[in-house]
């Protein structure tokens, strides 16, 4: 399948997604979908299924019945080619995982060099360009333990990158820091968002999903609760966003 | 009724003692080379999706940790030879010490393995990195140094066990003491010198860890931090 060409596709597509663990149902026909250089943010309490739909447009999880498409790959499917899909699609988690064995610009060559085949002098100057594009230049040779966690969270986000991924995705990137250190991380997605990466977020930062999103997913019980642009934030229609956004959530 | 005792008629076999050591320390480093690649493939291969490969592996394991040594070695040595198969001592010696310090290595490794969080995996996979290669970059040396010390510890283990090898005449370090001391009648002045060797060794094959941890773990050498 020939995915290069532009395409009125959306980029991620979840139909009626279905997933339980044991008896737990815990997406419950979810559906939505982001175009290209979109960026959406899901938002919803803890335990509303918001990681669990993430990591099956990755296919960390499997689904047990709907369609996901992502970048043209039917994930849904048991056939779907992992390692093409993980091609496509960057995932960022809360806690960094980088590898700390590895120097960071180590951390960032590694996947270009093992999966793409890439020459190391290549995948150094990739190393330092995507670290230049987070502000971590001076830190290409250190090991992870050395950086701060806003600065490893920038990392793991270089590294990712360096996939030249077409749609990111992010877990509650900035949960695991302080305000200062988040807004050197957020600082860095909403770059991306005007260099025009197509995103999907979970965050609890209701002003800055605000700020960057082009539609919000409210997740309640494993459904999609509420749906719409940005401007939902500030008249939602459901109760259960109303008091979500109410709980002194929103900040700008 | 006093001791006597008399270092110089021992002392004087030098090239046997000397001899024996080396054998000795050869015997560790093929066993200890060998047994830690075997290890290892046991201990991925006990958490391999194939049961049949998973139950291989821990019937290795644990009927190796569950039974001694000297009869292990008497296994391999009859075994072989009611095969027909005519090997050498040492060759024997070093397939049995190989095949005992896998099963060692195998669980330490397991230990190690294990301790590699989960997320360092899932970072791997999202970067579409196969199976082998999340082993080979990602898992495969963080779970060594975790691990280090007693992988250190069991060799060395090892190294000393390998004197049980004298009971199939691999003429090691025990072996040597033994003739010695039945030609000289000075037996515990031959263990006395033997056993003042075996501490050598083992310094030897500490300070060898010890040198290969700082090639294999460059981020410890940069930090400093000690294993
Ligand atoms: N691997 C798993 N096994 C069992 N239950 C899980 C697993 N992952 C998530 N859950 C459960 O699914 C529900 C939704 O989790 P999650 O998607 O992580 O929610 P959120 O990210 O919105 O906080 C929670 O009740 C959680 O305990
Ligand atoms: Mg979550």
């Amino acid at each position: 399948m020939q995915q290069s060409t532009p395409s009125p596709e959306p980029i991620v597509s979840l139909r009626d997604v279905q997933k339980s663990f044991g008896p737990l149902r815990v997406l419950d026909g979810v559906s939505f979908a982001v175009e290209r250089g979109e960026v959406l943010a899901m938002i919803g309490r803890s335990g509303s299924g918001k990681s669990t739909a993430l990591r099956c447009i990755d296919r960390f999880e499997k689904v047990d019945g709907g369609e996901i498409v992502v970048c043209g790959h039917r994930v849904d499917r048991p056939d779907v080619d992992l390692r093409a899909l993980r091609q496509d699609v960057g995932i960022v988690f809360q806690s960094y995982n980088l590898f700390p064995h590895l120097t960071i610009e180590q951390n960032i060559t590694l996947a270009p060099c093992a999966v793409k085949g890439m020459a190391t002098s290549q995948a150094k100057d990739l190393a330092r360009k995507v670290l230049a594009q987070v502000g971590l230049e001076e830190k290409l040779l250190a090991y992870p333990e050395q950086l701060s966690g806003g600065q490893q969270q920038r990392a793991a986000i270089a590294r990712s990158l360096a996939m030249q991924p077409k749609v990111m995705l992010f877990d509650e990137v900035t949960s695991a820091l302080d305000p200062e250190l988040t807004a050197e991380v957020l600082r860095v997605i909403e770059q991306l968002a005007a260099d025009g990466m197509t995103m999907v977020m979970v965050t609890h930062e209701m002003g800055f999903a605000k700020g960057i999103a082009d539609r919000i997913v409210f997740m309640h019980r494993g459904k999609v609760h509420e749906t719409g642009p940005a401007s939902i934030l500030t008249s939602p229609t459901t109760p259960e966003l109303t008091q979500f956004v109410g709980t002194g959530n929103l900040k700008s | 009724m006093s001791l006597q005792l008399d270092f110089p008629a021992v002392l004087e076999r030098w090239p046997s003692l000397l001899g024996g050591a080396a054998l000795t320390l050869e015997l560790a480093f093929f066993a200890t080379v060998l047994g830690a690649l075997f290890g290892t493939l046991a201990a991925v291969g006990r958490s391999s999706q194939s049961s049949l490969i998973a139950g291989a592996c821990k019937v290795y394991v644990e009927s190796i940790r569950n039974t001694p040594l000297l009869v292990q070695i008497f296994l391999v040595y009859f075994g072989l030879a009611s095969l027909g198969l005519k090997l050498s001592a040492f060759t024997v010696a070093v397939a049995a010490l190989t095949i005992n310090v896998g099963a060692y290595t195998a669980e330490i490794m397991r230990a190690g393995f294990e301790a590699i969080p989960r997320g360092q995996i899932e970072a791997a996979e999202g970067l579409a990195l196969s199976r082998l290669q999340i082993y080979w970059h990602i898992i495969l040396l963080p779970a060594i140094e975790k691990v280090y010390p007693a992988l250190t510890s069991q060799f060395v283990l090892l190294m000393l066990a390998s004197s049980v090898c004298s009971q199939i005449s691999a003429e090691e370090l025990t072996a040597v003491a033994n003739y010695i001391q039945s030609d000289t009648y000075r037996a515990f002045e031959a263990y006395i010198i033997v056993a003042v060797l075996y501490i050598a060794l083992s310094l030897v094959m500490r300070a060898g860890f010890w040198g290969l941890g700082l090639v294999l773990f460059p981020r410890r050498r940069r930090l400093g931090t000690p294993l």
